[in-house]
């Protein structure tokens, strides 16, 4: 087994014509936590979206534990996947999003169950256990029969978390996961996320919290129009910066 | 506002043009009541004697003449074209709702073939007048006298059947106000699902979910709440719809009065009794709507909305505290 839980070379992704990645190469080691950081349009959540395969790249390889995103190797060939196997790929990805994303319909306790009864097979009760340790390992073991809507939004996140651990992930994407939240909310997501992190869960983060990247980051990406401008130890990378692009980023965010 | 301690009065706004419009209204429904409830000297001549002098003068009789709608109100063929009716509308709204999401889901695919079809579908049935179609479901026995299944294109058959024996009337006017019916659901089925937040869906395909889980475990059910109230409207618009359905030869409940009134010319009493029995349909299924919204708007609100009941206490609550307030101190600035 490699090293990299996720490898990419030469990532391209254009959206109508417009090319928003240009080439982007970035190795993600087991265990550890990267973060990408970049002005918006830059790219970033488009990377994030490429790994998890809700987007399609369109020219570069694309490896995700050692196997191509949505491809198959088979006796020199590449076999496309379908929809069915991609979407037992993405399963073992877990991914939070900048707007929660919770199903509005379904009281937290189902939304952390649902993935695991009907996508993994898992018994309801078995589904439901699990829901309540990881309710109360993000915090909100009070919570469970409460509906999104009734909830704040770090609340919402924190759930969002656990529905993504709840498929027992080998690697979590973050996509601007503090963004919408009111400033006082951003601290218990990231403390969630730090407790993830030190349990050493994998994990993509894409973020505007440098404080974040600096504290828990092993190793942080800097995309400006849809190329890594910069790569490296977050503590030298954000100190210490040698492109002019991340000085003057680094001004404005910090 | 400036006191010396005490309380001040408090004026409220005087609604002089509410209170004039009002009475208007007011006297407008006491007209309309007492109409309803008038006599009219129309009735079967009544003579009796006075002194050897016979006198003869016809009886009063209620205007709208409520004791023949409601003698025939519960009669037994009443009843049957009212029972068909309902069927109707039940069977055709199914089979609308069950195919008309199936064109919306089929509209919203990526595949050119099966939007373009569903859009033609609906670009037909709602483009030509439902008795239309309902005429050539009737009569479809001209074109296609019989029907086989077997594979097309060749002269192998499986099932052969005459048109007339499979399409009733009945079924006819089924699949004539179904079909019709699916047309203009698939455009609220399609609202319903556009009207998801995309959000949802990403989220759901995070989860591993197929587009097929993910639409019928996370969009249909946040569709719904959308997908409802026009439904509502379409069910209600259809139980009337259907009385459509007398022009090809099936009695329903306007069918049933019409058979009444061309026997005993009691043209008013029996339209009228016929509208009633709409009227209080209409008025059940206004209220299954009611709660049906309430379900499917779960999670949506903070608080789900009041049951009429509950809102009728607040209401009664809310003129009571008024009054309580109007006479009451209201605050005094020192």
């Amino acid at each position: 087994m490699s090293n990299a839980m996720v490898e990419a070379r030469g990532v391209h992704k254009s959206y109508n014509g417009v090319e928003v990645l240009k080439g982007v190469d970035l190795t993600v080691v087991r265990g550890e936590v990267t973060c990408l950081i970049g002005p918006s349009g830059s790219g970033k959540s488009t990377l994030l979206r490429c790994i998890n395969h809700l987007e399609k790249h369109d020219a570069g390889e694309l490896f995700v534990d050692g196997e191509l995103v949505g491809y198959e190797m088979r006796g020199g060939k590449l076999y496309e996947r379908n929809d069915k196997q991609i979407c037992g790929e993405r399963a073992r990805i877990g991914m939070v999003f900048q707007r929660f994303n919770l199903f509005q319909h379904l009281t937290v306790l189902e939304n952390i169950t649902i993935g695991q009864i009907k996508v993994k097979g898992v018994p309801p009760e078995a589904a439901k256990a699990k829901a309540r340790e990881l309710l109360a390992r993000v915090g909100l073991d009070n919570k469970e029969s409460h509906y999104p809507a009734q909830l704040s939004g770090g609340q919402q996140q924190r759930v969002a978390i656990a529905r993504a651990l709840a498929m027992e992930p080998k690697l979590m994407l973050f996509d601007e996961p503090t963004s919408a939240l009111d400033p006082e909310l951003v601290g218990e997501v990231l403390d969630v996320m730090k407790d993830l992190a030190r349990s050493g869960m994998t994990m993509i983060v894409v973020t505007h919290e440098m404080n974040f990247a600096k504290e828990v980051a092993n190793t942080v990406y800097f995309l400006d129009g849809g190329v890594i401008e910069e790569s490296g130890n977050p503590r030298e990378v954000l100190t210490a910066p040698r492109s002019e692009r991340l000085r003057s980023f680094l001004s404005k965010v910090l | 506002m400036t006191t010396n301690g005490d309380a001040v009065k408090v004026v409220p706004v005087r609604h002089v043009g509410q209170w004039i419009a009002a009475a208007f209204v007011l006297v407008l429904v006491a007209m309309l009541v007492h109409t309803l409830f008038s006599k009219l000297p129309n009735g079967p001549f009544a003579c009796h004697l006075t002194n050897g002098v016979r006198t003869c003068h016809r009886q009063s009789e209620w205007r709208f003449s409520w004791n023949i709608v409601f003698h025939y109100f519960t009669t037994s063929e009443v009843l049957h074209g009212l029972l068909t009716t309902l069927e109707l509308t039940v069977l055709a709204m199914f089979v609308g709702v069950v195919l008309g999401v199936t064109v919306a889901v089929m509209r919203l695919s990526h595949n050119r073939l099966l939007s373009t079809s569903a859009w033609t579908y609906t670009w037909f049935f709602r483009g030509t007048p439902v008795l239309v179609q309902l005429f050539v479901w009737y009569y479809i026995a001209i074109l296609y006298p019989s029907l086989s299944i077997g594979v097309p294109f060749t002269h192998w058959t499986l099932v052969h059947i005459h048109t007339n024996t499979l399409l009733t009337a009945f079924v006819a006017a089924t699949v004539g106000l179904g079909l019709n019916e699916a047309a203009y659901m698939s455009e609220i089925a399609r609202a319903g699902l556009l009207a998801v937040d995309e959000g949802q869906i990403e989220a759901a395909t995070s989860l591993g979910m197929t587009r097929r889980q993910s639409l019928r475990y996370v969009v249909l059910p946040q569709a719904m709440r959308v997908i409802i109230p026009p439904t509502g409207n379409e069910v209600i618009s259809m139980l009337k719809t259907t009385s459509l359905v007398s022009t090809v030869g099936v009695v329903d409940l306007l069918g049933a009065a019409s058979n009444i009134y061309s026997a005993n010319y009691e043209i008013m009493p029996l339209l009228i009794m016929a509208s009633l029995w709409y009227l209080l349909v209409t008025t059940v299924l206004s209220i299954g709507q009611f709660y049906l919204e309430r379900h499917f708007a779960k999670g949506a609100l903070r608080s789900p909305p009041p049951t009429p009941l509950q809102r009728l206490r607040r209401d009664v609550q809310g003129v009571l505290s008024k009054f309580r307030t109007r006479r009451g101190v209201v605050g005094a600035t020192g």
